[in-house]
């Protein structure tokens, strides 16, 4: 896995953002929502690492702890979008017929909307809120992520193990499960770790656009959001969550890269 | 209706010729290394290859893959990719040292003096530019041509290579093309600047036999008529014979014998070279198949001594030192020979006797109407029948793939099915095995109804099983062997009889594999291993009957042989009834009892094997059993081409569905009224050998005319 | 009926069908957006009457089937309803909202091929080299950086202090003066440009790639043609029938994916638009936007679809 460049920048790049996330909570870091009105728009100092934002909160620790609603976002909606995707586009590709047709039409049905306008869509209807958020994207995801999955058991099904597994009186549960869902995993892993990269950018646009993580908890496109305003009083203030967002994001689509290069898969991008 | 008969003359006139004279050598290949550089290691691809052509003359190159052959053609070209480099000797092409030659001059010779026929029609054709602009494209390059003239001459080549209306054709894409006609184009393209050197990498692999047979007349008309000399690259050594004035057989990249056809079908003084002889199946001869046992070595550790040391009958201690040098057999002939022991070698009889009568098993005594194990009637099964919006729009019309056919096996029997792509067969294999439903028709097996009951279903599926054509694509990558052999046995045998992982190291052992190979995946295994995989899945469960679709056509020819050889023993071993389903007349010939010839989803002659593959004929099985290439290069009996491709099966002919095609065709009757499978007077007065054409005995006897 | 006839014929009933379903998950979801539009309309605190009243002039005391057929009927002969918030036609609300964004989108969608396209063949040529390097480089880091924190800072160094070079938000109309109107509408578009920019040269550099290690361009360089009139015309052609179709895709996506762009810029297009109805329950304004992003969508994916099969001679015309 390491001979392959991009994986290995990837992962390289991935390693210790994934680390401060987890570690961030149980460091001795200042307290995120302490505000201080006196000592707004600090620029990098000993005391406030990367300065501070409009209301004299420390962005270190903003930073540092914003990762975590924005990694959970990437990782909770490509979960969802894999549990509704893979086994809808596994029995789309394997049954073929009428089966395909109507869950590929449905699925049409959602990719007629631009994502982020559907998972405002959603969000719309159930309220902003975190998890509706991961969920509406989740749903977003879910007919993109069938479609390769479909593709990947098309090419697959025609393969005369399956055949061999009919002969044999085997189940469709078992050759769905057992047969093809092994080897349709790679282009379901390497879609799945670039997914991750994009949700986490979709969430953090919602929370841009206020309908993801709510405040004063801190997250990265909230605290983008924010710092829009005060633009001219800091460019500290956006630069390290946009920093940290863009690097996280990079991490995961270089892995995908890699991935790909290592798993042997071909998706079209789309 | 074309016919053509071969002139031998042509071969005598330039084997006359090979004297040494270096004058007239149009290509010296000499002491030729090729490397491929991989991430992680290199592949010694060729290693000290050294030949010859002389002009007008046809040079065959043999090999199994992983020869070296195709690259031994694309270094000709300096055309090696990326990774591949030559790392010693020369080639020379007429006085230049293509070598050495700058990326202009190679640009000046690719096309117009060497020319490449490449191996895959379908894939090496511009899929978004005409047929006909892509070889105008090469005349207007090398000759200057203005578009008009380049056009009215890519018309005449076209005309030239066959391709019938070629001013229509000239405007179609290739998609548009059958393969055959791919292959004519591609050709056409190659002789479009009239060059000196033609090579032809697998001209014909990938083609049925009626269109290989009537591609490989044009290769020698068109050498007849072009003079041009040509390096024919094939796995298949029939194609060989057919068309070669010298050959030369590569193995693991390494040249081991060169010489002329004759010295090598008739005098090879090399163990791999008879063993390929010996292991190939001949329609022609009634003899046991010769297997080479183990693989081809990998070629990233060359071994010290002979590269075929491991496989070879002959090796002795001496083989395994030092460097194996090519010796002389016969300097007038300039035959040649990678062996220390050749004088050994040739003292032995170059094939086995004729038949000792265990592979091709006695013909009559397996048909017995009392044993019949299974009995399919009327089997219909369409493809695509189509939907309302097609119907709306107009949409293609639904395929016949099976068209009732009625088709029986009884106990311990082979029963064989031939025909070309397309034809139905493997749609009718897997309607046997029931792995899709008939349209129409019923299965018996054992005098009963599959459909009747559950339990008769239940019965029928433990009972039966079925090999497929692909092993890469039939064991899935994921499972360890283990695993594969293992559901069959959960599934369908009798649970407590016996021991699960006993009974895998037996089947493993059975199939020529040790039990180390279940802690496997398929990955780790050479095609022929995983073959025997695929077959020890099939006989798990103790079938009484399995479908073999097409089980050796994409293995080497030597490992064919071996697993030819498999599929009789555990026939013998486990009483099974066999039906084989198969393009290669000469593999169905060889194993089994009685044949049956598919034309367009039908059954078109039936009967005992002597009797179908001897007069009389249906028109079909005689055209189809002209084409297949001789081994024997003196042969040149007469072939009979088939006009034009296979008819649609979406608009399958009227009357009899040969029609369009056939030679022997006797006017509207056959146009018109469709024939029924009947008996024979030669087959017996049990109806056992069935044609079903128009014509009468006499009649189907008859060679066919030239018109 | 020719082939092609007989494919773009069922391709695009199938793909009004699409829209057509996609009319009746727009009517139904604002069916069930939380909220009651009288009060919407009115402010919270009106009599029974007062929203009796209104629903009567929405028509929103019909049977939901009669509410949707009306719907329907309106938007073929130009009566969208009336907007909750502006109390105008939604008409005339959601067309100049949304060709102010195809103005937007255009801009930013030549931007795309001019550069997307030419970049990806040039990295693909000159492959694993210097270039192609800093070129991928390049678009990893535009693929990663949101577009709205690169509209931040174009906006921070272009349009503020650092150098007043451009307006950092708003509209002007062309007809008003022309240098205003690019001067506003540049910012958003290279914005918008740059993420889709990167797909496009990566999905241009991987299919040129491929077609160039394809066997018939192995044939083409073996008949001794040169290395020009092998990628212009074996390779490229081929080569590039997924970038079109990728590219109608891009348009459609341009037309309804600005949402963030334009509410960085300020930009008053369909996209910030439909955010503010979302805020504001204006649901007549809602539907209409978000039917006319949708349509932009289906029949961009018509458009790629059929410009495919067009393009590419060995496709069979399937069914939808
Ligand atoms: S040298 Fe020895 S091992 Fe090699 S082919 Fe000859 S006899 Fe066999
Ligand atoms: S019936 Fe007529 S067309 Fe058919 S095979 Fe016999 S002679 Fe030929």
């Amino acid at each position: 896995m390491l001979q392959n460049r991009n994986a290995r920048i990837g992962l390289g790049l991935l390693g210790p953002m994934i680390a401060i996330v987890i570690v961030a909570p149980v460091l001795p870091l200042p307290d995120p929502t302490a505000t201080d009105a006196a000592n707004a728009f600090a620029s990098p100092s000993a005391e406030h690492w990367f300065g501070t934002d409009h209301h004299g909160r420390d962005l270190f620790a903003r930073t540092l702890l914003g990762g975590r609603v924005s990694l959970l976002f990437g990782l909770g909606s490509t979960a969802i979008g894999l549990l509704l995707g893979v086994p809808i586009g596994l029995a789309s590709g394997y049954f073929g017929g009428n089966v395909d047709e109507g869950l590929m039409r449905f699925m049409d049905l959602f990719l007629a909307f631009p994502s982020l306008l559907l998972a405002l869509l959603i969000l719309a209807v159930f309220g902003g809120s975190m998890q509706y958020a991961i969920l509406a994207v989740g749903l977003v995801f879910t007919p993109r992520i069938a479609r390769i999955v479909r593709g990947s058991t098309l090419s697959e099904r025609n393969e005369t193990y399956i055949e061999a597994a009919k002969a044999r009186g085997e189940s469709h549960t078992h050759i769905l499960v057992h047969e093809l869902l092994p080897n349709v995993k790679s282009p379901i892993i390497v879609e799945a770790s670039i997914r991750i990269g994009f949700g986490i950018l979709i969430g953090t646009s919602l929370s841009f656009l206020g309908l993801g993580a709510q405040p004063p908890n801190p997250d990265w496109g909230y605290m983008i959001a924010e710092s829009r305003d005060y633009l001219y009083n800091s460019p500290w203030f956006m630069l390290w969550p946009g920093l940290f967002l863009s690097i996280t994001v990079l991490g995961f689509n270089m892995l995908g890269d890699g991935l790909r290069d290592i798993l042997n898969v071909e998706i079209e991008e789309q | 209706m074309s016919k053509n008969k071969r002139s031998p003359s042509n071969q005598t006139m330039t084997r006359a010729r090979t004297a040494q004279s270096t004058s007239d050598r149009l290509l010296e290949i000499d002491g030729l290394s090729v490397e491929y550089q991989l991430p992680d290691r290199t592949i010694k691809a060729l290693r000290d290859v050294s030949m010859s052509l002389e002009e007008g003359e046809t040079l065959g190159i043999a090999g199994e893959s992983g020869s070296g052959k195709s690259t031994l053609a694309l270094a000709i070209l300096q055309y090696l990719g990326d990774n591949g480099n030559v790392s010693g000797g020369s080639i020379s092409f007429k006085d230049t040292s293509l070598l050495d030659a700058s990326d202009e001059d190679l640009r000046s010779i690719r096309g117009n003096e060497i020319a490449h026929v490449p191996q895959n029609p379908q894939t090496s054709l511009n899929p978004s530019i005409t047929v006909g602009e892509q070889i105008a494209e090469v005349i207007r390059l090398h000759q200057g041509k203005s578009s008009t003239e380049a056009k009215e001459d890519a018309i005449g080549i076209l005309r030239q290579v066959n391709i019938s209306d070629p001013e229509e054709n000239y405007e179609r894409y290739p998609h548009e093309l059958s393969g055959g006609m791919q292959q004519r184009v591609l050709i056409a393209m190659a002789l479009s600047c009239n060059p000196e050197l033609l090579i032809l990498d697998e001209p014909t692999t990938g083609l049925d036999v009626t269109t290989q047979s009537k591609i490989l007349s044009l290769i020698n008309e068109l050498k007849d008529e072009f003079n041009t000399s040509i390096v024919l690259i094939t796995h298949d050594l029939g194609v060989l014979a057919e068309t070669s004035d010298r050959v030369a057989i590569l193995y693991a990249g390494e040249l081991v014998e060169k010489g002329t056809t004759s010295d090598i079908f008739s005098n090879s003084a090399n163990p791999y070279t008879r063993g390929l002889l010996a292991a190939t199946p001949d329609i022609e001869t009634e003899r046991e198949l010769k297997p080479i046992p183990g693989n081809i070595p990998n070629l990233d550790r060359v071994p010290d001594g002979c590269i075929f040391a491991d496989r070879c009958e002959f090796v002795e201690d001496e083989c395994r030192t030092g460097q194996i040098d090519l010796e002389a057999v016969d300097d007038g002939s300039g035959h040649v020979t990678r062996c220390r022991r050749w004088e050994h070698v040739v003292d032995e009889p170059l094939k086995t006797s004729e038949s000792e009568g265990t592979t091709s098993g006695p013909v009559d005594e397996a048909y017995d109407s009392d044993r019949k194990l299974l009995e399919a009637k009327n089997l219909t099964k369409t493809f695509g029948e189509t939907g309302l919006l097609d119907q709306v729009f107009g949409g293609e019309q639904p395929v016949q793939a099976v068209n009732g056919v009625d088709i029986d096996v009884c106990e311990s029997e082979t029963v064989g099915i031939v025909g070309e792509s397309g034809c139905g067969k493997s749609t009718l294999g897997r309607l046997m095995v029931q792995l899709l439903d008939q349209d129409e028709g019923t299965i018996e097996f054992r005098g009963e109804d599959i459909s009747s009951t559950s339990d008769a279903f239940d019965e029928f599926r433990k009972d039966t099983s079925i090999v497929f054509q692909n092993p890469d694509s039939s064991l899935n990558p994921q499972k360890r062997v283990y695993t594969i052999l293992e559901r069959p046995l959960d599934l369908l045998a009798d649970g407590a009889e016996q021991d699960k992982d006993e009974r895998i190291a037996k089947l493993l052992m059975q199939v020529g594999l040790g039990p180390e190979y279940a802690t496997k995946y398929p990955g780790e295994l050479s095609g022929g291993e995983k073959q025997r995989v695929g077959i020890a899945r099939a006989f798990a469960s103790n079938p009484k009957f399995v479908v073999l679709d097409e089980p050796v056509a994409s293995l080497d020819a030597s490992v064919q042989a071996n697993i030819l050889d498999l599929l009789q023993e555990l026939k013998a071993e486990y009483n099974t009834s066999y039906l084989l389903i198969s393009h290669d007349l000469s593999v169905v010939n060889h194993i089994c009892d009685r044949v049956a010839v598919m034309y367009l989803g039908e059954i078109v002659e039936t009967g005992p094997k002597s009797d179908v593959f001897n007069p009389p004929y249906h028109p079909y099985t005689q055209a189809l059993l002209s084409s297949i290439p001789s081994m024997d290069p003196e042969d040149d009996r007469e072939r009979i081409h088939l006009e034009g491709d296979v008819p649609s099966a979406r608009n399958p002919p009227s009357g009899c569905s040969f029609h369009s095609r056939c030679p022997k065709k006797i006017g509207e009757q056959c146009e018109q009224s469709k024939p029924e499978l009947e008996g024979t007077n030669a087959g017996g007065q049990d109806n056992r050998h069935r044609v079903s054409c128009h014509l009468d005995e006499e009649q189907m006897n008859e060679p066919v005319r030239e018109t | 009926m020719g082939k092609f006839g007989r494919y773009l014929a069922i391709r695009s009933l199938y793909s009004i069908l699409i829209l057509w379903g996609v009319t009746l998950v727009v009517f139904g979801v604002t069916q069930i957006l939380p909220g009651d539009p009288a009060t919407m309309v009115l402010g919270p605190y009106v009599s029974e009457q007062g929203i009796e009243l209104v629903n009567e002039r929405l028509g929103l005391n019909k049977p939901l089937p009669v509410q949707y057929f009306d719907w329907i009927t309106g938007i073929f002969v130009g009566d969208w309803g009336l907007s909750f918030q502006y109390e105008q036609p939604v008409y005339d609300i959601v067309v100049p909202r949304m060709l102010r964004t195809a103005q937007l989108a255009l801009v930013a969608f030549l931007l795309v091929v001019c550069i997307g396209v030419p970049l990806g063949v040039v990295a693909a040529i000159y492959r694993g080299s210097y270039v192609d390097t800093v070129v991928s480089a390049v678009t990893y880091v535009w693929l990663a950086v949101p577009g709205y924190v690169f509209g931040i800072l174009f906006i921070l160094l272009l349009g503020g202090p650092v150098f007043y070079l451009f307006p950092s938000s708003g509209y002007v109309a062309p007809s008003e003066s022309i240098s205003g109107w690019f001067g506003h509408i540049l910012l958003p578009s290279v914005t918008l440009a740059l993420m889709m920019v990167a797909h496009v040269l990566r999905q241009t550099r991987s299919e040129l790639i491929d077609t160039l290690q394809s066997e018939y361009v192995r044939t083409a360089r073996l008949k001794g043609l040169d290395e020009r009139t092998v990628l212009v015309k074996h390779a490229l052609r081929n080569g590039i029938i997924p970038t079109v179709t990728l590219l109608a895709l891009k348009l459609g996506s341009l037309l309804g994916g600005t949402v963030l762009i334009e509410y960085v810029f300020s930009y008053p297009g369909i996209g910030t638009l439909t955010v503010e109805a979302i805020h504001n329950r204006d649901l007549p304004v809602l539907q209409m936007s978000i039917l006319l992003i949708a349509a932009a969508y289906v029949i961009a994916n018509l458009i790629a679809d059929v410009l495919y099969t067009y393009l590419d001679p060995r496709i069979e015309y399937g069914g939808a």
